[in-house]
């Protein structure tokens, strides 16, 4: 480790543990450039290097983002169905306080933004508050820590093991997906197709005469469509970007324990004060996620009728 | 960042908490919260209800307390009435016992009057005898004189 320039130390630590396929004739190198192997049938591997990592393309899977973001998920499942569990009707204590107080939140919030009538709709708050946070507070486990661990008990220097799912593009984008399904889906539930149809070409312009409206379907559809593909993108993207971005300044941080006592001690201190400014902004992002969420799935239940009448 | 399985392996895993949060978390943990509030809410009712119990029945024991004084003043009354009564009664019975003592007595004393008076008399007549007898001794002759004295006497 103590040769890698700061750039490489970055983009090791901005890497992920990628295991995917490597096609055919693939010409696989180390880390100098030597040739081990040329393949000679598509072949499922652990990617050693960017460029393995780019040529397996779609076909591959973060096994690290993966690992840790079920890790948590499974912390969440398991605490919670455990407290469930041995729910105490009487007198909360301990944990079953927290939870309590967290479900209650949950059940405030979703309740002050969601008017209808589905059940799923908490809980799918519940988890996605929970499990987002979860995942953003890896980001305050300091960066050198388990990589190091990962990459000595690996033993290969070049191991890449990122553990914040949510710098991960894929974990938030594919989470914002999810949402998007959801929304189709409770919409097409709960209006019929035509209804997702009228949705997306008879709004925001509207017209009485029915000639006017047919001129302006092809307007609402554009916008319509765009906005509706902007709630998953936009949802996945705020929360990648503001972990990633609080990510790379970690590492950035990071880079400055190797130059000099004081400079070390400095990065130090900057590392304790962007933590604790972190825990606002893992709290923050997970919340937002939540919400949205749920704003967007309210907007997928409501029924245009009620619409006129509310406003 | 490259985009691969990973997008679709979070949405499935994504899928499965939800469904795993919905189906053993969110619904007990909502319904034992739920049934506590209900809990919470009976006692307080109970509690309320207690407590109105109590004003009620320390009003009737007020009014308990009320009926009980006055009947026991009234009780009080008739008896200083009643004893009053007695008392007068008795005085009354009294002087009349004192007025028949007095008028038995009076009775009593004329009568011994009268008889002192009666024997007063006899003595009277046989004084008045033998005072007229040592007066007239010589003259008077007590068989002359007899009837005449005797005939005074019945006078007095």
């Amino acid at each position: 480790m103590a040769e890698q320039t700061t750039v490489g130390y970055i983009q090791h630590h901005l890497a992920n543990l990628t295991f995917g396929r490597l096609d055919k004739d693939y010409v696989r190198k180390d880390h100098d450039g030597n040739v081990i192997a040329v393949l000679e049938e598509p072949t499922w591997t652990f990617a050693k290097n960017a460029e393995e990592v780019s040529e397996m393309g779609f076909m591959a899977i973060h096994v690290d983002s993966m690992a840790w973001s079920i890790g948590m998920g499974l912390i969440f499942c398991l605490g919670f169905a455990y407290i469930a569990r041995t729910f105490n009707k009487g007198v909360p204590t301990g944990w079953q306080n927290f939870i309590e107080m967290l479900v209650e939140f949950i059940d405030g919030t979703v309740k002050d933004t969601f008017h209808y009538r589905n059940a799923m709709i908490a809980p799918l708050a519940l988890t996605i508050f929970v499990w987002v946070l979860l995942m953003n507070a890896l980001d305050l486990v300091p960066v050198d820590w388990i990589p190091v661990l990962a990459t000595k008990l690996a033993g290969d220097p070049n191991f890449f093991f990122k553990i914040v799912p949510t710098t991960d593009l894929n974990v938030p984008l594919g989470m914002g997906l999810t949402v998007f399904g959801m929304i189709l889906f409770f919409t097409v539930q709960r209006k019929g197709f035509m209804g997702l149809v009228k949705d997306l070409c008879l709004h925001p312009f509207h017209a009485k005469k029915w000639y006017i409206n047919v001129l302006l379907i092809p307007i609402n559809f554009v916008l319509e469509l765009v906005s509706l593909i902007a709630k998953p993108v936009s949802l996945g993207l705020r929360l990648f970007g503001n972990m990633y971005a609080g990510e790379v300044i970690f590492i950035l941080i990071a880079t400055m324990f190797g130059a000099g006592l004081i400079l070390g001690i400095f990065a130090g201190v900057l590392q304790w004060a962007w933590a604790v400014f972190h825990i606002l902004i893992i709290t923050l992002q997970a919340f937002v996620f939540m919400v949205l969420t749920i704003v967007y799935l309210a907007q997928a239940h409501q029924v245009e009728e009620e619409d006129h009448n509310t406003h | 960042m490259n985009i691969n399985l990973t997008l679709i392996g979070q949405s499935i895993t994504f899928l499965f908490f939800v469904w795993f949060c919905y189906s053993f978390v969110w619904r007990y943990i909502r319904g034992a919260m739920e049934e506590r509030q209900k809990q919470i809410a009976d006692g307080l009712e109970t509690a309320d209800r207690a407590s109105r119990d109590l004003e009620l029945a320390q009003e009737k024991a007020a009014q308990y307390l009320r009926d009980a004084k006055q009947e026991s003043a009234a009780i009080v009354e008739g008896a200083n009435k009643r004893a009053a009564q007695i008392i007068e009664e008795a005085k009354q019975t009294a002087r009349e016992e004192a007025e028949r003592i007095k008028a038995g007595a009076q009775a009593e004393v004329e009568q011994e009057v009268n008889r002192a008076r009666e024997a007063l008399r006899s003595q009277v007549a046989a004084l008045a005898l033998a005072g007229a007898e040592k007066v007239l001794a010589a003259s008077i002759d007590e068989n002359a004189h007899r009837a005449l004295v005797d005939d005074l006497a019945a006078q007095l």
